[in-house]
């Protein structure tokens, strides 16, 4: 009872941890699991859509939740990882209304961030055993 | 890059090639349904942008 309690202690935890990796670095959990080609797809494609939302004067969104909207997108925004840290860090996300690809470059951002909180979760599934 | 067209097919294709790379395991099905989805991306797109022609901003 004991042992099996333990094991499943440790298993949750390895899944916090496989959770956290594969959100911090796009496809880092798929390349923990093995699953090399997906792992390496994520890992290029995602951080290339996030730097094209922000070359293309997109903006990374404050928290400020008193605008629903602004809110949430600034939590896409984050779902991309460490690399939102960077680009914060460097000043990159300022954005420009007035620039042409100004929306385009939001969308870029937002989607960028959902779809890696999308790789977290495939990547949960399948260590999980679920696919 | 400024062109609205080329940004939407660049938004297709990565979001497609994500959703099938997620979504299918074989090369082969992750070709058929990543490009059925890009096409449908960029048919939706099109078709979406003339039915809105005659309308003013």
């Amino acid at each position: 009872m004991r042992a099996t309690t333990t094991t499943e202690e440790t298993q949750s935890g390895t899944a916090v941890l496989l959770c956290l990796a594969s959100w911090a670095i796009p496809g880092a959990g798929h390349l923990w699991l093995g699953r090399r080609a997906k792992g390496l797809v994520f890992l290029v494609v995602l951080p290339a859509m996030f730097a094209i939302g922000l070359a293309i004067r997109g903006r990374l969104f404050p928290f400020d939740f008193s605008d629903p909207l602004v809110g949430l997108e600034a939590l896409a925004d984050l779902g991309i990882g460490v690399p939102y840290f960077i680009a914060s860090a460097f000043g990159y996300g300022v954005g420009d209304v007035r620039a042409v690809t100004y929306e385009y470059g939001n969308a870029f951002l937002v989607v960028a961030g959902l779809l890696n909180l999308l790789v977290v979760i495939d990547a949960y599934d399948v260590m999980m055993g679920r696919k | 890059m400024r062109s609205h067209l080329v940004l939407l097919a660049l938004f297709a294709f990565f979001v497609s090639l994500v959703f099938a790379v997620i979504a299918k395991d074989d090369a082969r099905d992750q070709l058929r349904f990543g490009g059925m989805m890009f096409a449908g991306f960029l048919t939706a797109a099109i078709v979406l942008g003339w039915l809105m022609y005659p309308f003013p901003l």
